[in-house]
């Protein structure tokens, strides 16, 4: 920072204060759904996430005092907020040793080798998910078994295993969960993306709390829904309902608390929209005609890496230009 | 201008000429062994040429499969055939196996010889399904089937690779096609090797 | 310039995989593991060589007009040479390399070598240019292919040190090529400078 008045499109970090305040509020929005996959997957989401975060600001810590020689920052909750963020992307009997990989790759490629907060391309926490599914995917697609019955059940990686709403649809295996159940989290998936009501929930508290808008979250949805509508409508067959789509998988999880990471993110309204229609017709196709039966992670830093170029394209105007 | 990329042309044409005559022996040698190799692997103990006895048969549903007879002093043991997926899409690309049958139509062993499945999913399939100490994912030694052999999750008693369910089918599809062109020829492919035994006889 | 500056030159100073950053499709397509890697800047460094030479030795026979096609049919046919040896006398290795062989002939550091210091100096210079440069390559690419099996499957040149279910496959697939040999010119660069 030689330049005192060094002003750039994208991304602006926040003052000083904002930024651990905006990422506690995201903390917060996300107790819900950290609640309700507690109570689905038991210990194996508490040793899961405490794993992800420790390992997380242990590597934060370690390459800004040791490697890039600077009074570490750990404090802003950053490295929390990605830990929490990888550890709802896994499946809860994942082991120690990947998930330490995972925040590893985050954390020290991910962030850390582009220079640190508000200097990363891709959201740490999809390109730590996106390194363990390329990595391990036989660990990274089998999901424990979800029993209703059972609150907190003391399992981690001895939990029985079963597929996901979406690796089935891609299977073709035609009984599905009932929509109640995808509401409620009462299905197998990844940590934190099985309950589309505890994040819904997160989603109106960041909005009443004005820590995000809702432009992204609400027009990846809504795209998706469309592009799938079109298809179901299409071939009701082969193309699953629209309704199954936004509530499966890590849609609402990606589209309220992924997309939205302010640093890998257009600055503008219109830049928002642009990159939340990319993300959702990236998602679709991907989970339509793709070998992955789940897409919402590649389709978020697919765009990730596009948001300079919109950002470019899309400026605010100055005041008085036409 | 001419005359010199001419020449160089021509040098470069003799080169290669050149260095193709030397190499066209080894190249087929190579080619042939590895086709031998793949066929001795999969098939018990033979003492003929099976890559120059292969014939074509056709399986129920109309395709031709290249099927190599494996004889021991004239008398059939066992087969490869040479098989891809069909009825089902493998995860990206074609599957290309070897199978080896015994006579009586067992599963001896197999071979996967061209894949483009996703490493540590499907692309474990080679070692996957000839694990002899999971007798349930293992398909060595194995009298096929009716329907032929399908994933647990279909029906049927082979359990497919871990969250590769789709290669696993893929790669049954093509281990069910070879069978079913075996089985197809068995007739055809004991009066064919009575005749050969005959021709060879009389040499 | 003597013979001995010009060798040393590729290996470092000008290498041209960490330094030079060219001929990037085979360096990141082949060095899924060492043995592949070294295979490949061998091949490369033959093909060098041979063409170094042999153009340096028809430099003044070509008229400037002609050149660059000539320089390609004199490089194809020693690459040819090559795909055809390989293919003979190792096969296994012509079945996981065999699509990279023929790319050797637009690889810009045999084109580039070719005109940037054959066309200019003599046949013997020429020849320890090619070594160097092909050397040079050789060992980025076996450094790179090493990384990567190390990472990707716990082995070096095919001989275990952990477990191969610890391994991170996405290192030896495409990504994981570009995530290594960003950090390896880092840190080459970092080498160089200090």
């Amino acid at each position: 920072m030689e330049k005192s008045l060094y002003i750039s499109p994208s991304p602006h970090i926040h003052g000083g204060d904002s930024i651990s305040k905006n990422m506690y509020g995201v903390l917060i929005a996300l107790i819900p759904a950290f609640l309700v996959s507690l109570y689905y997957f038991g210990l194996g989401a508490l040793i899961v996430t405490l794993v992800s975060v420790v390992s997380c600001v242990l590597f934060e810590y370690l390459i800004q005092k040791f490697i890039m020689k600077k009074e570490p920052t750990i404090c802003d909750g950053s490295a929390i907020l990605t830990g929490v963020l990888l550890a709802f992307n896994v499946p809860s009997n994942l082991p120690v040793w990947i998930i330490m990989l995972g925040a590893l790759f985050a954390i020290g490629v991910a962030k850390m080798s582009f220079g640190g907060l508000g200097n990363n391309i891709f959201n740490p926490a999809l390109a730590g998910r996106a390194f363990l599914l390329i990595s391990f995917p036989a660990q990274m697609t089998t999901w424990p078994l979800v029993d209703a019955t059972s609150a907190f059940p003391l399992t981690y990686t001895d939990a029985e295993t079963g597929a996901t709403v979406l690796s089935l649809l891609n299977e073709g295996v035609k009984e599905l969960p009932s929509y109640t159940s995808l509401l409620i989290g009462n299905h197998g998936g990844s940590l934190g993306e099985v309950s589309a009501i505890a994040l819904l929930l997160g989603f109106a508290y960041m909005l009443w709390k004005k820590i995000i808008t809702w432009h992204v979250p609400v027009t990846i949805i809504l795209t998706v829904f469309a592009f799938t509508g079109i298809m179901h409508l299409v071939n009701p067959e082969t193309y699953a309902s629209p309704f199954l789509h936004i509530l499966s998988g890590g849609l609402m999880l990606g589209a309220i608390f992924m997309a939205t990471d302010y640093v890998t993110s257009p600055m503008t309204k219109k830049g928002m929209v642009i990159y939340a229609i990319g993300i959702g017709l990236l998602t679709s196709i991907i989970r339509l005609f793709g070998s992955y039966p789940e897409g919402m992670s590649f389709a978020i830093l697919i765009m990730n890496s596009l948001t300079p170029l919109i950002n470019a394209y899309v400026k605010p105007k100055h005041f008085g230009e036409k | 201008m001419l005359i010199v990329l001419t020449g160089i042309c021509v040098i470069a044409g003799a080169i290669l000429a050149a260095v193709y005559n030397m190499t066209a022996g080894p190249i087929a040698e190579a080619q042939a062994l590895a086709l031998e190799q793949a066929i001795k692997d999969v098939t018990p103990e033979f003492n003929n040429r099976p890559s120059e006895e292969a014939f074509m048969s056709v399986t129920p549903e109309g395709d031709s499969l290249k099927i190599y007879p494996a004889k021991m002093d004239g008398k059939l043991v066992g087969v490869a055939v040479e098989s891809s997926n069909k009825n089902y899409k493998a995860f990206s690309g074609d599957i290309k196996v070897v199978v080896g049958f015994d006579a009586e139509g067992k599963i001896l062993n197999y071979s996967v010889q061209q894949h483009s499945e996703t490493p540590g999913l499907g692309a474990k399939m080679q070692d996957w399904f000839s694990d002899e100490n999971k007798p349930k994912q293992n398909i060595k030694g194995r009298q096929m089937p009716e329907k032929g052999l399908s994933v647990s999750k279909d029906g049927g008693d082979v359990d497919a690779i871990t969250a590769a369910t789709i290669t696993s089918r893929a790669f049954l599809d093509a281990v069910n096609r070879a069978y079913s062109a075996f089985m197809n020829t068995d007739a055809t492919s004991s009066a064919t090797s009575n005749n050969e035994k005959g021709g060879n006889d009389h040499e | 310039m003597n013979n001995w500056k010009v060798f040393v030159n590729g290996l470092v100073k000008e290498n041209p995989t960490f330094v030079l950053l060219l001929g990037m499709c085979p360096t990141l397509g082949t060095t899924s593991s060492a043995l592949n890697g070294m295979s490949m800047g061998l091949a490369t460094m033959f093909v060098l060589i041979c063409s170094n030479m042999a153009i340096s030795a028809v430099k003044k026979l070509v008229p400037d007009l002609v050149r660059i096609p000539a320089y390609i049919v004199i490089i194809a046919t020693f690459v040819t040479v090559v795909q055809l040896c390989m293919e003979a006398y190792t096969p296994a290795l012509y079945a996981s390399l065999g699509l990279y062989i023929p790319l050797i002939v637009v690889n810009c550091i045999v084109l580039g070598r070719a005109e940037s210091f054959a066309a200019k100096n003599g046949v013997v210079a020429s020849g320890f240019d090619g070594l160097g440069i092909g050397l040079g390559f050789t060992w980025a690419l076996t450094l790179l292919g090493a990384c990567r099996e190390a990472l990707g499957t716990g082995k070096i040149f095919g001989l275990a040190f952990m477990p191969e279910e610890y391994g991170s496959l996405i290192f030896i697939l495409a990504p994981g090529a570009f995530i290594v040999l960003g950090y390896l010119i880092a840190i080459v660069n970092k080498l160089r400078k200090a």
